[in-house]
């Protein structure tokens, strides 16, 4: 960080020297609110890189409205109250005029009523459940329609017709899975097909579809050996919300039980290149995967955005790993929404939050390295959706693309 | 009886009482925000959050400090002190715009149209103030008579304590809990309970709500640390200190120590839960984070840091390790762990009496120093 002030202050001077009216004083603070330590640590780390690297190419490029970013750093730590409070700290001390943050949906359940208690401007970069619009929360994510959704479409075109739904025991995979047996039942496929279990109220009516289990979990022998049962007939898929390192265990099962990408491909939501980093790729290859961006998607846009990290990661600042790194969906999605955020300002002609959501709401493009997104005025992003399959270097092979599909957080019940 | 050992406690005490209920509250409600006094809504909720960790600090202090047992389960009764009065804020957050219903949102989430019966106390709000304590209290006391009647102490009890914690944290993670073939909601999953709006009425988020709740904490960290200092003058109080430290000798002088650990493992989970459900509406959330066997072993940290077996260590040390942490946070987001962690070696190593004792361990260092800047100073003769 040290070195960052140092750097910019450097070149104010020199743009001072050269007559530029830019000072140091100029600038304008943004918070980044990420867990650098704890379980959350492995995957939000590498989102608070690509906002620094971020922030420095806009600022490198003039800034915003004249003012170069100023980045807080706080650690949330993977604890929730933390959260909540070092986004107050951000709001009331130092005043930021935008936070880019928070993974876990809990993490953004718990700050979610400072924002609207400060009228402050979060933008969330992960793949959710939807079923939440806060005025000052934009929604960078993929929502459900933007992820499940397509994935069961090229499912289905690919003529399958029994979905086996899995995942880890919390809201995201619950209300996925909820989702989905609506949409799968509204597409002809008949109940007995959708397997992983129906849990019903005292009135009969479903209120959780699919198998779950707590997280961390590491014995799936007999789930596995249940969806094997379930894919004797051949033109079966499994739908996999699983969360984490669990995901080792069960696809080291589904190996170990013969099932094949060939005979049943299990189209994972939860998995981008990044986790591939920390995790065995093997058991997943010919395996799916479902999101905004892959960092195999050849555009230009898209190679010259890779090539620009790369070289800021050789000058990035002291605790930001250095090799192998990979881009992945939340990291393009936490790009697009610093860019988003800098148009909207330009657009308002100010910082304030409030101004700043109006001019958001309206409707604004930015041609990011997955495609063009345009910010909703329900607080969601237009983007493409692209189906990969899994290499054997932890990157995908798009397979499909879908494009300019509309972000709607509440899906339930439409179908 | 006189309840403080000497003047100086006192003293403090009473300077502590008018600074906290009084000063700062009104640094916060009557100055402007641009003055330099303003104390802010923030720093009045966050030192709220603070002086409720002093208080589970305190209660922990009377089990590991004066009875000697190290209980590793403390933030549990803290936890479920916070869920139930969470509960209660939880069935207060009006209909919601997405359903139409006044249900909390993950149970509209999974399909319930209706609340379930163990849910539905908890809408009045003295009965969730009361389960709040009592919760924790039942839950102490049913595991209390199981352990201590099996006379198991020393590091098997602080095993099985955590290993409580544990399994209460996984069943809290849980959605569902299937039993006898029907499915029971839980308390929100791996989201917790959060989204509060209104608290008796008032809307939680608002400064003077804030305020109270804050005078509410110091009014109870108070009344905790003067029923501690009465309760180590009584008789009760030294059998506690006396099973400390030999515990058989007490046995066979006739008392019936799984008694004394029994009621004093109640109080404390008690004290504990009224601390947590004063936590809550300050923090805006609980989730079973809070039940992890980590959390319980921060308040054995903070004991320890401040001073283990002193009234006064365990307040110090839960806010000024929380301070710390608050501060490196922001200031070393990417090395506050390796500061803390040092922090906390350098404290173990050459403060064995925490805090606290710091004054008392440089009491011969300083009297070096004195005498020999005396001596030079002193002309020769």
């Amino acid at each position: 960080m040290k070195n960052l002030k140092k750097l910019s202050l450097g070149l104010a001077s020199a743009a001072a020297l050269f007559g530029s009216s830019l000072t140091a004083e100029e600038t304008v603070k943004v918070g980044v609110l990420h867990s650098l330590s704890g379980t959350m640590a492995i995957s939000e780390t590498s989102l608070r890189d690509i906002l620094l690297f971020t922030f420095d190419e806009i600022n490198a490029a003039g800034g915003v409205l004249g003012k170069k970013i100023e980045p807080v750093v706080v650690d949330g730590a993977s604890d929730w109250p933390t959260f909540a409070e070092k986004a107050e700290q951000l709001l009331a001390q130092d005043k930021v005029s935008a936070t880019f943050g928070c993974w876990t949906s809990v993490s953004r359940k718990f700050v979610l009523p400072v924002y609207e208690k400060y009228n402050g401007l979060l933008f969330y970069p992960v793949q959710y459940e939807g079923e939440e619009l806060s005025p000052n929360i934009f929604y960078t994510a993929e929502a459900v329609g933007q992820q499940a959704i397509p994935a069961v479409d090229y499912l289905l075109e690919e003529g399958y017709k029994k979905f086996y739904l899995i995942g880890t025991d919390y809201v995201y995979p619950q209300t996925t899975n909820l989702v989905l047996f609506e949409y799968l039942q509204s597409k002809g496929i008949k109940v007995e097909n959708i397997g992983g279990g129906l849990r019903k109220d005292a009135s009969g009516e479903v209120i959780s579809a699919g198998k779950y289990t707590p997280f961390s979990h590491s014995d799936y022998q007999q789930i596995v050996a249940e969806i094997k049962a379930f894919t004797a007939s051949g033109d079966a898929c499994v739908i996999n919300t699983i969360n984490g390192d669990s995901n080792v265990s069960f696809f080291k099962e589904i190996a170990a039980s013969g099932i094949t990408a060939d005979d049943c491909p299990i189209v994972s939501f939860s998995l981008s290149e990044d986790e591939f980093r920390s995790l065995p790729t093997k058991d997943l290859v010919g395996h799916l995967g479902c999101w905004t961006y892959f960092m195999s998607l050849d555009t230009p846009a898209n190679k010259k955005f890779v090539k620009n990290f790369n070289k800021w990661l050789k000058t990035a600042p002291a605790g930001v790993q250095k090799e192998g790194r990979v881009t992945c969906s939340p990291m393009v999605l936490s790009y697009n929404g610093v860019y988003l955020w800098k148009a909207a300002v330009e657009k308002a002609g100010t910082f304030e939050p409030e101004a700043v959501i109006k001019a958001l709401e309206s409707g604004i493009s930015f041609d990011g390295p997955g495609g063009t997104v345009t910010s909703q005025k329900n607080h969601h992003l237009t983007k493409n959706v692209y189906i990969g399959e899994t290499l054997e270097d932890g990157q995908f092979e798009i397979l499909e693309s879908y494009d300019n599909v509309y972000g709607e957080p509440f899906l339930k019940g439409t179908f | 009886m006189n309840l403080f050992d000497n003047k100086l406690e006192a003293r403090g005490f009473i300077v502590a009482a008018i600074v906290l209920l009084f000063a700062l509250p009104m640094l916060n409600g009557l100055t402007s925000p641009d003055s330099f006094l303003h104390v802010s809504s923030f720093q009045i909720s966050l030192w709220g959050k603070y002086v409720t960790y002093a208080i589970l600090a305190m209660s922990l202090n009377v089990l590991w400090g004066y009875t000697g047992m190290l209980c590793l389960c403390q933030s549990l009764f803290f936890a479920l002190g916070a869920y139930a009065f969470g509960m209660y804020l939880m069935l207060h957050v009006g209909v919601d715009t997405v359903y139409n219903t006044a249900l909390p949102d993950f149970m509209d989430f999974q399909g319930y149209t209706e609340l379930p019966w163990y849910w539905k106390p908890f809408e009045s709000a003295p009965f969730a103030v009361l389960a709040a304590v009592g919760i924790p209290g039942i839950v102490s006391f049913i595991f209390g008579v199981l352990v201590f009647r099996s006379r198991i102490k020393g590091v098997y009890f602080s095993i099985i304590t955590q290993a409580l914690t544990y399994a209460l944290m996984l069943l809290f993670f849980k959605n569902n809990l299937e039993l006898f073939g029907q499915s029971f909601i839980l308390f929100g999953g791996n989201n917790g309970l959060n989204g509060f709006k209104e608290i008796f009425g008032a809307s939680v988020d608002s400064a003077s709500t804030q305020r109270w709740l804050f005078i509410a904490s110091v009014l109870l960290m108070l009344t905790v640390y003067l029923a501690i200092a009465w309760v180590l003058k009584t008789k009760f109080g030294k059998v506690q200190q006396a099973i400390r430290d030999s515990e058989n000798r007490i046995r066979f002088s006739g008392y019936s120590t799984t008694t004394y650990k029994l009621l004093i493992f109640t109080v404390c989970a008690m004290i504990a839960g009224a601390a947590g459900a004063l936590y809550v509406p300050q923090v805006g959330g609980i989730n079973a984070n809070e039940m992890t066997p980590a959390k319980s072993l921060d308040v054995v940290v903070w004991v320890a840091f401040g001073g283990r077996g002193t009234k006064f260590g365990p307040i110090l040390g839960a806010v000024v390790v929380s301070l710390l942490k608050s501060f490196f946070l922001r200031a070393a987001p990417d090395s506050w762990l390796i500061i803390l962690g040092a922090i906390f070696i350098f404290t173990v190593l050459f403060m064995p009496n925490g805090l606290v004792g710091l004054p008392q361990q440089l009491k011969p260092l300083w009297k070096r120093i004195r005498s020999k800047s005396t001596t030079s100073t002193v002309p020769v003769s």
